[in-house]
């Protein structure tokens, strides 16, 4: 016997951005409550609208099994006291305990409970603990504090089990089974019989519950309208689930608006219209951005559509004309005169002000171009002075995600070289993990002194990033000077003490995406000293496929082996007084050819070569392990023989600290 | 819209309906607090009456003022002068929403021809030591409202909820009248426009705000303000308390105007003026706490 489940909790708006996190919220805290009564529901299907959420839960049993129950408890000889709180916990009475071998036994029988029952119970549980973001009290029961909070105030419980309503009460909304369809296009309440015709029901009063179609129809139809316009669709699977999660009736409409404000920088348009409209936006065949914007309508209008969108048209020409204002004001004032303004905001209460901050990226630029092949420094330092100078334009005022890309765009329109605008417009630049990253080798010099810069000065005032902790986004700025470097083969010493092994943390994070073995990079770092962040790569890469070879697993071998022999014993320097073993013949003459050519490999940073020359101690270290002994009664033998392990080992740190590597 | 263009009532007209509505909802019809205010949340029928356990529905129009965003009428958009419409109801009814609907349908926008959203917008008034959760209300992609939830008033929680309602009057009526510019809107229907009344208005007042009012007067008057808002509140009238606390806000306002404020002074002012609103609330709070948590079991500060 089992029955199908469903709940619908009716509120008003819910914010787009939550609806995914409750349906996965209240799948879950479904599952917990069932569970731990003991009831295994079969599939669950969670949607959401604004107005909604609902949850189908099918093939649920219709009682949960009677459960017996034996409880061990004290042994007949502890003490009262022990007895006595063995009762209080079973709810019985001495004389219904059993004995057993002098131990008290409880038998507690827990007869099957109605699901109905769970339900009733459980819902309001749910309700309660639900874990929104934000939530809020309302209504006349908001006198006291106590009262029921959710996302915004909750209005209807629709509970059916096999169609009957569970009874639910909580802050006063009593569950039953009407609803109530979309808020303009149907009047009156829907009544569901239960969890089969909940979103037929819904859908002949305008509502699609399951968010996923809403999404579907919001993607096609904006599609449909771009392609029957003559125009690509700029996709945005963002815009979609928010306006998906705005409407319960979907409707996407094109409109168009006067091309002439395409004179706008297109991101400006698209910005504008993404974020502060939710639209979508289109391009021509030929792939230049069209005058065209699709907004998402929650009914079918009785016009269809004529005055939703010449309304949503006015909205938008209103945005635009105000970016275009921003846009013409802006390029009055030159961005030498914008950057005077810097000296009023203040960067960090310890590093001044952002001009403060702008003449160090500024010296720190022109400087870093010795290191940049290409780099024009007189170029590098102008586009360092100009930097920043769009955070006090009006335009970036409004739009702060277009900081960088705004001051490209007027120093372009200044007359400055492309070089300098690139390098302002970049100079943020690498952002996140699939962000581009600058190779223009102006660009490159800015971007990298500024990340530089922030990191030295929150360095040098103790600001470090802590656990989670992370204000002024270090992480992201080491990562960019990572990127920059690595990816332009730059040679520069990247920072010293603190901050660098800063970097060794984060490269160690970023090489794993690249299949860079961490214990490797350890094992370089280790050697002290390398803040060339090339060189150090190279030398890893080198090292991580010289450990994949036989050569290079028997060479780690044969070092845990004399590192653990080492770590051991102390010994005296002696001279071979003695014929040594051939074993140790072969093993010294083999040091002493190796050891130069290492020496000869790594100052050319021919680090491959470096391995190679490691890799013809294999075989000597191998039979010396075999064939001699190291621990010899003769102290004369056992001092020199330890002292050529030493030797082994010595000429192995050079490459790298193998003590570092795993495995 | 050609639908509402024949029929879209003028600019007062669109203020009398709104009146109309909800005094037939229940709502006292107040008139605007005769203070400068920069928006009509400051109305003492919002800040105060928010406060405590008592029913309190009530619907005014609030002049607001801000300074800053004066263009010397030149701006088809931007007034340092306009009108809010604000209603309030305490406790929040169960169908605001629907009462809320029902008022854009009085004034002429037809849910079935126009597109109606609630997009989520919290409202915080740090000044106020108020916040709440609610939405911009949207028509056809256009801000016309904006509807909260009050769940703090400075600095208590709301008990009950007031729900509060703020439509910007002017460009609800740009909307429906289908014009271009504030100055084009009909004020009446006997040809008098929105521009006749207010537009010199607007360049004298522009004028005044940035470039001639005294700035030693205006800090003075901060200054004196503060000192009379701290009187009161020793005195335990709180609502005069309250009304030099809105004083000093709008003082600062126009030394904002005047661009005599830095940046580090700014946050250091705006701390002030919100020390003053939490006291005048503290002070009202006291003063009739006892009374109503006898009138209301059950109910605390």
């Amino acid at each position: 016997m089992s029955a199908d489940f469903l709940l619908e909790l009716r509120s008003e708006e819910i914010p787009a951005r939550m609806q995914a996190g409750a349906r996965a919220d209240l799948e879950r805290l479904f599952r917990k409550e069932l569970v731990a009564a003991g009831i295994t529901p079969g599939a669950i299907t969670v949607w959401s609208t604004p107005r909604r959420l609902a949850l189908i839960a099918r093939a649920m049993p219709l009682a949960t099994q009677a459960v017996h129950e034996e409880v061990k408890g004290p042994r007949t000889s502890a003490p009262a006291q022990a007895l006595e709180g063995f009762l209080r916990k079973t709810g019985l009475s001495a004389e219904q305990l059993t004995e057993r071998d002098g131990v008290w036994f409880a038998v507690l029988e827990k007869p099957g409970r109605a699901t109905a029952e769970v339900l009733a119970a459980a819902i309001p549980a749910i309700i309660r603990a639900f874990p929104w973001p934000k939530t809020q009290r309302w209504g006349a029961q908001s006198l006291s504090s106590e009262s029921l909070r959710w996302v915004r105030p909750l209005s209807g419980i629709v509970a059916l089990l096999g169609g009957e309503v569970v009874p639910i009460d909580v802050g006063g909304i009593v569950s039953g089974r009407e609803t109530l369809g979309h808020r303009f296009m149907h009047q009156g309440v829907v009544t569901i019989d239960g969890a089969d015709d909940y979103a037929d029901k819904l859908r002949a009063a305008h509502v699609i519950v399951d968010h996923a179609t809403r999404e579907a129809i919001v993607r096609d139809g904006a599609q449909r309208a771009a392609a029957d316009a003559g125009l690509v669709l700029v996709e945005d699977e963002g815009l979609v689930i928010e306006n998906a999660g705005l409407t319960e009736w979907p409707v996407p409409l094109l409109g168009r608006f006067d091309p002439e404000f395409l004179a706008v920088p297109p991101e400006v348009i698209q910005l504008t219209a993404r974020v502060n409209q939710k639209y979508f936006i289109c391009r021509d065949q030929a792939g230049a951005l069209a005058n065209a914007f699709i907004c998402t309508a929650n009914i079918v209008a009785s016009d269809g559509g004529a005055a939703i969108i010449a309304g949503n048209r006015k909205v938008l020409a209103a945005r635009l004309s105000d970016a275009r204002f921003f846009w013409d004001q802006d390029q009055k004032t030159p961005l030498a005169e914008q950057a005077k303004k810097l000296a009023r905001i203040t960067f960090h209460e310890k590093l001044g002000s952002l001009a403060d901050k702008v003449a160090r990226v500024a010296d720190l630029a022109e400087a870093l171009c010795a290191v940049i092949p290409g780099a024009d420094p007189v170029q590098a330092r102008l586009a360092a002075d100009l930097c920043k100078a769009d955070l006090v334009t009006e335009m970036v005022g409004e739009f702060p995600e277009l900081q960088g890309l705004m001051g490209g765009y007027y120093a372009r329109a200044e007359g400055l070289p492309d070089a300098v605008a690139d390098a302002i417009r970049d100079h943020y630049k690498p952002v996140g993990q699939g962000d581009d990253v600058p190779t223009a080798p102006v660009s490159v010099a800015v971007a990298l002194a500024d990340k530089l810069d922030t990191l030295r000065g929150f360095f040098a005032i103790d600001e470090k990033p802590t656990g989670s902790k992370d204000p002024f986004a270090l992480r992201r700025a080491a990562l960019g000077v990572i990127r920059l470097i690595t990816d332009n083969g730059l040679r520069l010493a990247v920072a010293e003490g603190d901050l660098l092994a800063f970097f060794a943390d984060r490269l160690k994070v970023q090489q794993r995406e690249a299949g860079v073995r961490h214990d490797l990079i350890d094992a370089v770092f280790a050697l002290g000293g390398e803040d060339d962040l090339v060189r150090l790569l190279a030398r890893v890469h080198a090292l991580q496929a010289f450990v994949g070879t036989d050569d290079g697993k028997n060479l780690i071998a044969g070092y845990k082996r004399a590192a653990n022999i080492l770590k051991k014993e102390t010994w005296e320097a002696q001279a071979h007084a003695y014929t040594p073993e051939p074993a140790e013949a072969a093993l010294a003459n083999a040091l002493a050819e190796a050891g130069p050519k290492v020496d000869l490999a790594l100052a050319d940073e021919a680090f491959t070569q470096a391995m190679a020359a490691l890799a013809s101690l294999r075989a000597p270290i191998d039979a010396f392990f075999e064939t001699v002994t190291v621990n010899d009664a003769d102290g004369q033998k056992r001092a020199s023989r330890l002292g050529l392990l030493d030797q082994f080992r010595a000429a192995v740190h050079k490459v790298a600290d193998f003590s570092r590597i795993e495995g | 819209m050609a639908d509402t263009l024949q029929t879209a009532p003028s600019f007062q007209d669109m203020i009398l309906r709104l009146h109309a509505y909800w005094s037939a909802q229940g709502c006292l019809i107040l008139q605007p607090y005769d203070m400068r205010v920069g928006a009509g949340t400051f109305h003492t029928a919002t800040t105060l009456r928010s406060l405590g356990p008592e029913s309190w529905n009530a619907a005014y129009v609030q002049p607001s003022r801000r300074p800053t965003d004066g263009r010397y009428g030149e701006n088809p958009n931007r007034l340092q002068h306009y009108y809010q419409y604000q209603v309030i109801m305490k406790p929040s009814p169960a169908d605001f929403q629907a009462l809320y609907l029902g008022s854009l349908f009085a004034i002429g926008i037809d849910p079935l021809l126009h597109d109606i959203r609630f997009v989520e917008d919290d409202w915080e008034s740090p000044t106020l030591g108020a916040w709440g959760l609610g939405w911009e209300v949207w028509c056809d992609g256009m801000e016309v409202s904006q509807f909260t939830y009050f769940q703090q008033m400075g600095g208590f929680d709301c008990k009950p909820v007031a729900g509060e309602l703020t439509y910007g009057l002017e460009r609800l009526a740009m909307y429906i009248q289908g014009v271009d510019s504030i100055y084009d809107l009909r004020f009446n229907d006997a040809g008098v426009r929105y521009g006749d009344v207010f537009l010199e208005n607007e360049r004298q007042m522009s004028k005044w705000n940035f470039e001639v009012a005294d700035t030693d007067t205006l800090f003075r008057g901060f200054a004196a303000a503060e000192a009379e808002c701290r009187a009161a509140i020793e005195a335990e009238v709180p609502i005069a308390a309250y009304e030099q606390a809105i004083e000093a806000s709008h003082l600062f306002n126009l030394l904002q105007a005047r661009g005599v404020i830095s940046v580090q002074e700014r946050a250091s002012y705006m701390g002030r003026v919100r020390d003053l609103a939490r006291g005048s609330c503290e002070a009202y709070m006291a003063k009739f706490k006892d009374d109503w948590a006898a009138k209301f079991p059950g109910w605390s500060a």
